[in-house]
């Protein structure tokens, strides 16, 4: 009896859910295999997307990175003093590279340094800033009076004697512009999926659905030539401002490109309340309208919800409108200031970093950073409305 | 019903539905406001595009490869341009598509349903929509590039840089890996569109299960998997970030022949045109037919996508 069950089990639960019914077709058996192989690509992808941004990144996140152009300057004399570990890091040397070196090309190469390190000029060599190591957190996050500046500030400036890599004005750019695109497309996309699923005509709601997913299929290059070229100058005469290329154009523009992916989600989470919720405030005596508004939303709003966070995860993604539409690095919340966000700052600056540079290490880190950011997003809308549609098709049955 | 003489109590207020319903009036209105401003906002970005574009568009700019100054707009082409974009969303399609069409098939018809395994896919899948296209171009410059290119040149021992550095199958691989979800999804749909009882039915007459799938689903499921395609390349066309470290030139004298070479882009002399103009009037011409022939490009294709996935869901909906 109890060996049957064994068999039984085995047969048909199978290994990982493919079934084990046909023994004698082991070609098969393998390419049943190989497919769920395959299916497994999806979560390979996210991981080493994960692994290799954040490889990338390691040395920032664990602090083994000296950007300070002007380091301590060590004697030939004093070599044997060092560990070599510390004969590593002063030489700017790899592991492998230095198991392959002998004592007298390490020796050559310490002469080499120190000739390098006294053609640094003097008045460079007295700066006090020029000894800091910029790619430590607390020049990362936090404000620090620089030589000539009257008080702590933030400064993104990658280029130039000494380098200031504080990521704080570049996050600001991203909240800033991720914000006005929130404000101005969320009530917009919310309101009208609710009247496309719940107070259009059929005939409107299949005219007007596809239309507006159409809008996510206009490449993000051609918003941005249209926001520089013409919604730029109509904002500005608009509202008159002074910069006539700022975050508020910039955050416009990524509205558009917001407004169908909240539509889309928001119009979804809508239609899949089941019609007996609309059907029995009608039959009480609510008008169209009341149904929806009191009854359809609210049951739905956990999808709205989850709307806005994808929403968010898109927006603060988005590079190609806000690098077309504004660039400058400046710490203000202002919204007709100009602002440089993350993404901005990945895709202009990467070309000009020195591979395994401190400049492209921290570019790879605001990745890493911005890809935690919209992956905790996406978890959290897909979260939200995969708990939604459970309990509303329960509710059903 | 809506209609009722009766005066009734809902929520605790009081409505007579005889009357002009003012609150009715003001939401449909205020929501169908909001749906008119979108289909506005699309209207004018389109009509701005195509009526700058149109005068800017001749048979010479679309056939002509430029020269080193593609800023003139009396000699500039972008023929290189269209070359490029349509090469790497074609090479795209060679990899996504057999990867996308089986990660749906294993998830409608072998993945048991609501097991942990399934919904990890499933939410890998989604997620993957939502990460940002220039992590996508981060994670090819790190992985594609200085990882298995690398690699690559030291294990084929080539002399110089060939498979380590930017090139158009880095930029195609990155982009299928962005493009992943959208052909898996569009599958996945087109799968459960078919009938339960076509598939029992070849069982019942002794195909395997995987016979019934090669021979009676994924040829029924086709328009569905083309409708992923479609999207994938509508949406990869028209994408600038993903490639800007994994294989787009500035410039290039030649068209590409190999997948190591570096390419020219539709999207990216857009920005190029756009921002780095030394005369943006004079350019602005140029600026606007490159962009006006990208969006006929992407449009055309996310039309056609329309239309099939349309005929789709109508299937679909007949069947429940």
């Amino acid at each position: 009896m109890q060996r049957l069950h064994q068999d039984k089990g085995r047969r048909t639960l199978g290994w990982l859910g493919i079934h084990r019914g046909h023994r004698a077709r082991p070609l098969e058996w393998v390419v049943e295999k190989l497919i769920f192989g395959v299916s497994l690509s999806a979560i390979l992808v996210i991981f080493l997307i994960f692994l290799f941004v954040a490889r990338e990144a390691l040395p920032i996140f664990l602090g083994r990175m000296d950007s300070a152009p002007v380091q301590r300057v060590i004697p030939v004399e004093e070599m044997d003093k060092l560990s070599p570990e510390e004969l590593r890091r002063y030489l700017d040397l790899t592991e492998k590279q230095q198991a392959r070196m002998d004592r007298e090309t390490l020796r050559s190469l310490m002469e080499i340094k120190l000739e390098a390190l006294n053609e640094i000029p003097e008045e460079f060599r007295t700066d006090q800033d020029a000894r800091l190591n910029t790619t430590q957190w607390r020049y990362l996050l936090f404000p620090h009076q620089w030589t000539e500046y009257s008080k702590p500030e933030y400064i993104w400036q990658p280029i130039g004697n000494i380098r200031k890599y504080n990521v704080v004005p570049l996050i600001v750019g991203s909240l800033k512009t991720t914000l006005i695109g929130l404000i101005f497309s969320v009530p917009l996309a919310v309101l009208a999926a609710i009247y496309v699923s719940q107070l259009a005509r059929p005939r409107v709601r299949e005219l007007t659905k596809p239309a507006i997913e159409l809008l996510s299929g206009i490449p993000s290059v051609v918003v941005g030539v249209f926001a520089l070229l013409v919604m730029a100058t109509v904002l500005q005469r608009l509202f008159g401002y002074e910069t006539r290329l700022n975050a508020f154009v910039a955050g416009i523009a990524l509205g558009f490109a917001v407004i169908p992916i909240v539509f889309s989600i928001a119009e979804d989470a809508l239609t899949s309340v089941p019609q007996t919720y609309t059907q029995g405030a009608l039959a009480l005596g609510a008008s169209k309208w009341q149904a929806a508004w009191q009854i359809v939303l609210p049951a739905a709003l956990p999808g709205v919800f989850a709307a806005v966070v994808l929403g968010f995860g898109r927006a603060i993604g988005e590079t190609m409108i806000v690098l077309m539409v504004c660039s400058a690095s400046v710490v203000s919340w202002s919204f007709f200031d100009s602002a440089r966000s993350i993404t901005t700052t990945i895709a202009a600056e990467m070309a000009e970093a020195v591979a395994g540079g401190p400049h492209y290490r921290i570019l790879f880190m605001l990745g890493a950073v911005l890809f935690a950011v919209t992956f905790l997003a996406n978890l959290a809308g897909d979260l939200i409305i995969h708990r939604l549609k459970g309990r509303l098709e329960g509710q059903r049955g | 019903m809506t209609n009722a003489a009766t005066t009734l109590r809902t929520s605790g207020r009081h409505f007579r539905a005889e009357r002009f319903d003012y609150g009715s009036f003001f939401f449909t209105g205020l929501t169908g406001l909001a749906t008119v401003i979108i289909l506005a906002i699309l209207a004018t970005i389109l009509l701005n595009i195509l009526l700058n574009g149109w005068d800017g568009l001749s048979w010479r700019f679309i056939s002509t490869i430029p020269k080193k100054d593609f800023f003139d707009p009396d000699t500039t082409g972008i023929l290189p341009m269209i070359i490029g974009t349509t090469f790497r969303v074609l090479v795209m399609t060679i990899f996504v598509i057999p990867v996308g069409v089986i990660t749906a098939v294993y998830l409608t018809e072998y993945a048991p349903h609501n097991s942990p395994l399934t919904r990890i896919i499933r939410g890998a899948v989604n997620n993957l929509a939502g990460v940002p296209s220039i992590v996508f171009g981060l994670f090819g410059a790190g992985f594609f590039i200085n990882f298995i290119g690398r690699n690559l040149d030291v294990a084929l021992q080539s002399a110089k840089p060939t498979w380590g550095q930017p090139a158009l199958v880095w930029a195609s691989l990155t982009l299928a890996v962005m493009t992943l979800p959208v052909v898996i999804v569009a599958t996945e749909e087109s799968l459960k569109a078919i009938p339960p009882g076509l598939r029992e039915a070849s069982l019942a007459l002794g195909a395997t299960k995987l016979e019934t799938i090669l021979k009676i689903v994924l040829p029924q499921a086709l328009p569905g998997i083309m409708t992923g395609g479609i999207l994938a390349v509508s949406r990869a066309a028209g994408e600038v970030a993903p490639i800007l470290f994994t294989g787009v030139a500035y410039y290039m004298a030649s068209l590409p022949t190999r997948p190591t070479d570096q390419f020219m882009d539709l999207g990216y002399h857009v920005y190029v045109l756009s921002t780095q103009s030394p005369n943006i009037e004079a350019t602005r011409p140029i600026l606007y037919a490159t962009v006006l022939v990208l969006l006929v490009l992407t449009f055309a294709l996310n039309f056609g996508a329309i239309v099939i996935r349309a005929r789709v869901r109508k299937k679909l909906r007949a069947l429940h």
